[in-house]
């Protein structure tokens, strides 16, 4: 059998033991709504504001970094698993591949753009 | 080949030969042997998870000098049943405005990522799921939709502490994926694989031996991952009011919860696999796959505790910190040891053992001095030009006399 079959398969049951789960207790549970409970909680007094804050533009800027470094490692796995049949010349390419990405850290670093501020 | 060795082909074979006798077909068959052994799996996995609240409540009161429970059961041990009972006989309110579908499905999507992550470990050379030979890249991705759900929950709660929550939490993990993938190819570059199974084979020397820093920072990275203290920014109690998971209760709640600390287990269990060897202990393994099973989940065990034991013992620390440590020292960190154990181990492999084991270990303690020192260096000039140099004070207090 596929193997990826399989691996749908584990998908569809470990959804359907939560779902299981939280209908049981949608079931078993009473249903009495009222406007206090529903409320939003703030510490126990009435929110004050909006309640979608606006997005902080430095998190898009650690996602984009992030999706940097996230593509450079997809391209080290292949490298990685066939580093031992290659010898040396090839350690020192994926190495060459390494630190021109670290360059771009660095180069990110001093532009200040990993501050949280 | 008998029960002891194989058990699951001869329970395969078994139900296969029952199932065809019933006239069905065989890919039918297949699928229903493999949809029952998924069930079994999953089913032992949540009492696994009863028992891991049951440890955590536990072990939580020893470090801070308490028992524990201990009223409901011998020492407490239907504790966790009665919270289940609680959990399920619970209203389930959900907030006003929030958003219905994206609110309800988020703790389910939460707990799903971490129960799919069980179809690679190997539990024995001849019980595990699938023996994916991208097993690495499946951990990474199966991981994401954790990611994922906290940010649906935070987002659809209707509520500014649980979107705050939400998006520095993911922040945090996000990043600290980073060298969490790097160190992910440090054991497959010492095996030459990605699948779980195929790096446990490789082990005879076990990879915490030549890479342990490696081990380390996989353990940082991973203890950021789950969103656990001292990397609970969003979760802490005193800052953001329990961040993405304000607004749930009852079973949701429990799903958020249970999943985190089955999703610590299993962390546990893939840094056994990783650094410590998974189910071989001096071939043990060979004996039985019942042997294999106990070796693994002790070691995963080990994993837990030592995960809990660095939450319970060490302060959370500031979201901006957090950042600051990642992308300024463990990543760059992370890359240099990736690159340093590539080129030694293309070097060092076929040279004398010993010869290799000690260059790769003596080099990761290098590699951490220095680290930590170009860290102190970096530091005290901080310090310094924030304070001024201490010589100043001096001879300020020389005039002054």
């Amino acid at each position: 059998m596929n193997e990826w079959l399989y691996v749908g398969l584990f998908f569809i049951v470990g959804l359907l033991i939560p779902v299981g789960a939280i209908g049981v207790a949608a079931i078993l549970g009473p249903k009495k709504p009222n406007s206090i409970k529903q409320s939003t909680y703030e510490c126990g007094i009435e929110t004050v504001g909006d309640s979608w804050v606006q997005f902080k533009a430095q998190y898009y800027i650690f996602a984009l970094v992030f999706l940097v470094f996230d593509v450079e490692t997809v391209f080290l796995f292949p490298w990685a698993v066939k580093l031992a049949g290659l010898g040396v010349f090839a350690v020192m390419e994926g190495i060459v591949f390494i630190l021109i990405l670290i360059a771009g850290l660095v180069y990110t670093w001093r532009k200040g753009m990993l501050e949280w501020a | 080949m008998n029960f002891w060795n194989d058990p699951l082909k001869i329970a395969a074979d078994w139900l296969m030969g029952i199932f065809t006798s019933w006239g069905m077909p065989e890919i039918g068959a297949q699928a229903l042997i493999a949809f029952l052994g998924i069930f079994l799996l999953i089913a032992i996995l949540m009492v696994l998870d009863i028992f891991l609240v049951w440890i955590e409540r536990k072990v939580v009161a020893r470090f801070q000098d308490r028992i524990g429970p201990n009223r409901l059961g011998p020492y407490g041990l239907m504790q966790p049943f009665a919270d289940i009972v609680k959990l399920l006989i619970k209203e389930d309110t959900t907030p006003a405005g929030a958003d219905k579908v994206v609110y309800n499905i988020a703790p389910m999507l939460s707990m799903m990522s971490v129960l799919i992550l069980w179809a690679i470990v190997p539990l024995a050379p001849v019980i595990l799921g699938v023996d994916l030979n991208v097993g690495i890249l499946f951990l990474i991705a199966a991981g994401s939709i954790g990611t994922l759900s906290i940010i649906m929950a935070g987002w659809s709660s209707n509520n500014k502490f649980a979107m705050v929550g939400a998006f520095r939490q993911v922040a945090v993990m996000i990043s600290f994926e980073v060298p969490m993938l790097a160190m992910l190819l440090i054991p497959t570059v010492l095996s030459g694989s990605m699948g779980m199974n195929a790096i446990i084979q490789k082990q005879d020397i076990w990879f915490v031996a030549l890479a342990p820093l490696g081990a380390l920072i996989f353990l940082i990275a991973a203890i950021a991952e789950l969103g656990r203290a001292p990397f609970d920014m969003a979760e802490g109690e005193s800052e953001l009011v329990s961040g993405y998971n304000i607004e749930y209760s009852g079973m949701k709640f429990g799903m958020f919860y249970a999943g985190e600390l089955l999703h610590a287990f299993t962390f546990g269990g893939f840094w056994s696999i990783l650094f410590f060897g998974g189910y071989r202990f001096f071939g043990l393994e060979k004996v039985s796959p019942f042997l294999a099973i106990a070796v693994i989940l002790f070691k995963a065990m080990i994993g837990y505790w030592i995960i809990m034991w660095v939450k319970y013992t060490m302060l959370r620390i500031r979201i901006d910190h957090m950042l600051a440590f990642n992308w300024k020292f463990l990543t760059p960190l992370s890359f240099v040891l990736l690159m340093m154990t590539a080129l030694l181990n293309a070097l060092l492999r076929g040279g004398s053992t010993w010869l290799y084991i000690s260059g790769m270990f003596l080099s990761n303690v290098l590699l951490a001095w220095s680290a930590l020192e170009i860290a102190r260096t970096y530091s005290r000039r901080e310090r310094e030009k924030a304070e001024g140099p201490k010589q100043a004070l001096g001879v300020v207090a020389e005039v002054h006399h």
